[in-house]
């Protein structure tokens, strides 16, 4: 009740700058198209890459484009608003409160991703859909098994970014392990270059971060790579990740807690 | 009935210092609070005063339950503020000149219907309260603007209602009117008044603003240092500080500075003279003496100034 409450208020927050939201979807559009120029002349000369044909590479580069803004691939969101509370020390009224602070960004930062996945991620993909010959879900339980992926998807990058932000707690600044966050996921989450393509090793030991759930792991259920039982599979990979890692926010959450409240911060 | 209770408390923090010639930093003890003790009682207005890095701050961490006391004992409403935090958070509330609880993007109402979550208050209650915290604070048009476009005053006053909405006994004011106007200023301390006064919440207040104090607090602790320097009225305050009352006496003629018992002149300026007495003793005896023996045309008095009561005491060495 309280969460949802927490996650529409997001919503809200995010819809009023509505002039940042259209040039952002502008930005995504042309980035979408240069991008799907470059993706048809390297499938023209290795038409089976990564096992795509040219449809599911050019149909990726819409999904990663749809996915920047709503995994916060490159950082933002609730964490962000969190490491901002921690230098000015707004942080003390988040511990006044009887609530988690964990499930409360959590919240918030789901309520961010629905906006952006309506604005940032349905936007761009109509524009590619509208200019290119993109792949879409077979089926409905496709549509199902992909919407399901997403949000998952968004767990672990809030947990990530939680993670960072919560250096703040230490650092008194946060920018270096975010940036190297920023690093990680821009490699790793397969936007620059599908995972798929990679040598076998590399692609191996991508497959396995927890950057792969961003997009190529919901890219291959849409596409219709990852399917029946190997849809579980896949969602058993993000759910452990998005368990571990916000095992570990709230672990140290309870260190910076104790720091704050036995050391004085 | 004692609401907060406070035994000896003690709060260090590890600081680490450069020594002068030394490139190592080493790790220094620095205490800012010590030997606290003092009660309050319930419907109390307490004001809590001092110079900056006092550990006015740090107190009231420790009495919200954010900051673990080095040693000592602190109840708040019958439990231990640090071991029990969530729970005392509900029924305490807290305000921060320079800090806000609000949501900076959202609009005022929003900010109040998420606190109705988070406290869990009954929602008949919150309606209630709210519907007259509008009131008396001068919310109601102000409910759908977003909090980055309201004024500092009336931000506070969103501030002060946030904190209030779920009825909590105690209200603790960090600075509640820093940066405010003459005029909000004087709204806000109405509103605080008739708070204790209807609903026998107890407050206490940080401030550095005397005027606050005059017009709130029966009761002033004054910590310097991390101890306590004062505890008790204003008026004894005023006593204790050695703080003086002075009489303005306009004569006739321009005299020689005038030599009465119980006064001592300060200044004279032509016909003008400035007399100087202990701050408790009565004016009558003084005038009926200075009429008896001078050609008086004018009197006035002129009340002592808290603040050169405070400095008086700051100035002091620490009492134990």
């Amino acid at each position: 009740m309280l969460h949802t409450a927490v996650a529409s208020r997001s919503f809200r927050r995010y819809s009023t700058y509505v002039g940042a939201t259209l040039a952002g979807i502008f930005t995504n559009s042309v980035f979408g198209a240069i991008m799907c120029f470059v993706y048809i002349e390297v499938w023209a000369a290795n038409p089976d890459a990564g096992g795509y044909d040219v449809t599911d590479a050019v149909t990726y580069v819409w999904l990663g484009q749809a996915m920047i803004m709503t995994v916060a691939v490159w950082g933002g969101g609730s964490p962000d608003d969190l490491a901002a509370r921690i230098k000015s020390g707004d942080v003390v009224i988040d511990f006044y409160r009887p609530v988690g602070i964990l499930g409360w960004y959590l919240a918030a930062d789901l309520g961010r991703a629905a906006y952006h996945l309506l604005t940032r991620g349905l936007a761009p993909t109509l524009v590619g859909g509208l200019l290119f010959d993109l792949r879409y879900p077979a089926d409905a339980l496709t549509w199902l098994l992909f919407a399901i992926a997403v949000p998952l998807a968004v767990v672990v990058s809030f947990a990530l970014r939680m993670l960072a932000s919560l250096t703040a707690f230490w650092l008194l600044d946060d920018v270096g392990p975010r940036t190297l966050l920023g690093f990680a996921a821009l490699f790793f989450s397969g936007l620059t270059v599908p995972l798929v393509l990679l040598p076998s090793l590399l692609r191996d030991v991508a497959l396995a971060l927890p950057w792969a759930t961003f997009l190529q792991v919901p890219a291959d259920i849409w596409l219709g790579k990852t399917t029946g039982l190997e849809v579980l599979g896949a969602y058993a990979f993000i759910v452990a990740w998005a368990v571990v890692l916000l095992g570990a926010c709230a672990l140290v959450l309870q260190r910076a807690e104790r720091r704050v409240v036995v050391q004085g911060g | 009935m004692t609401l907060i209770q406070v035994t000896d408390l003690r709060r260090t923090f590890e600081v680490r210092r450069k020594e002068e010639g030394s490139r190592r930093r080493h790790r220094v003890e620095v205490e800012a609070v010590r030997d606290l003790t003092f009660e309050i009682a319930a419907g109390e207005m307490v004001g809590y005063i001092g110079p900056n890095g006092a550990g006015k701050s740090t107190t009231i961490k420790m009495l919200t339950g954010i900051l673990v006391p080095t040693s000592g004992h602190i109840r708040v409403a019958g439990v231990d503020p640090s071991r029990n935090r969530t729970a005392l958070a509900r029924r305490i509330g807290v305000v921060f000149g320079q800090r806000t609880s609000l949501w900076w993007d959202l609009p005022l109402r929003d900010s109040f219907d998420l606190l109705q979550k988070i406290y869990r208050t009954d929602p008949a209650r919150h309606r209630a309260n709210l519907a007259e915290f509008l009131e008396l604070l001068d919310l109601g048009e102000l409910l759908d603007t977003p909090v980055r476009q309201l004024s500092l005053g009336q931000r506070m006053r969103g501030d002060i209602a946030a904190a209030l909405l779920h009825d909590p006994e105690i209200l603790y004011l960090d600075e509640p009117t820093i940066g405010l106007d003459v005029i909000s200023k004087g709204r806000l301390r109405e509103f605080l008044r008739s708070l204790n006064r209807e609903r026998d919440t107890t407050l206490m207040l940080t401030t550095h603003d005397l005027q606050d104090i005059e017009a709130l607090c029966d009761r002033v602790i004054v910590i310097d240092h991390g101890t306590q320097v004062y505890d008790g009225t204003l008026a004894g305050l005023h006593e204790r500080g050695g703080s003086t009352r002075t009489l303005v006496v306009d004569l006739v003629d321009e005299v020689a500075p005038i030599l009465i018992a119980g006064a001592e002149t300060r200044r004279v300026e032509g016909p003008r003279q400035w007399l100087s007495f202990p701050a408790d003793a009565s004016a009558a005896p003084l005038v009926a003496a200075l009429a008896s023996s001078y050609d008086v045309a004018d009197l006035s008095i002129q009340e002592p100034d808290i603040e050169d009561v405070i400095r008086e005491l700051y100035s002091r060495p620490p009492a134990g």
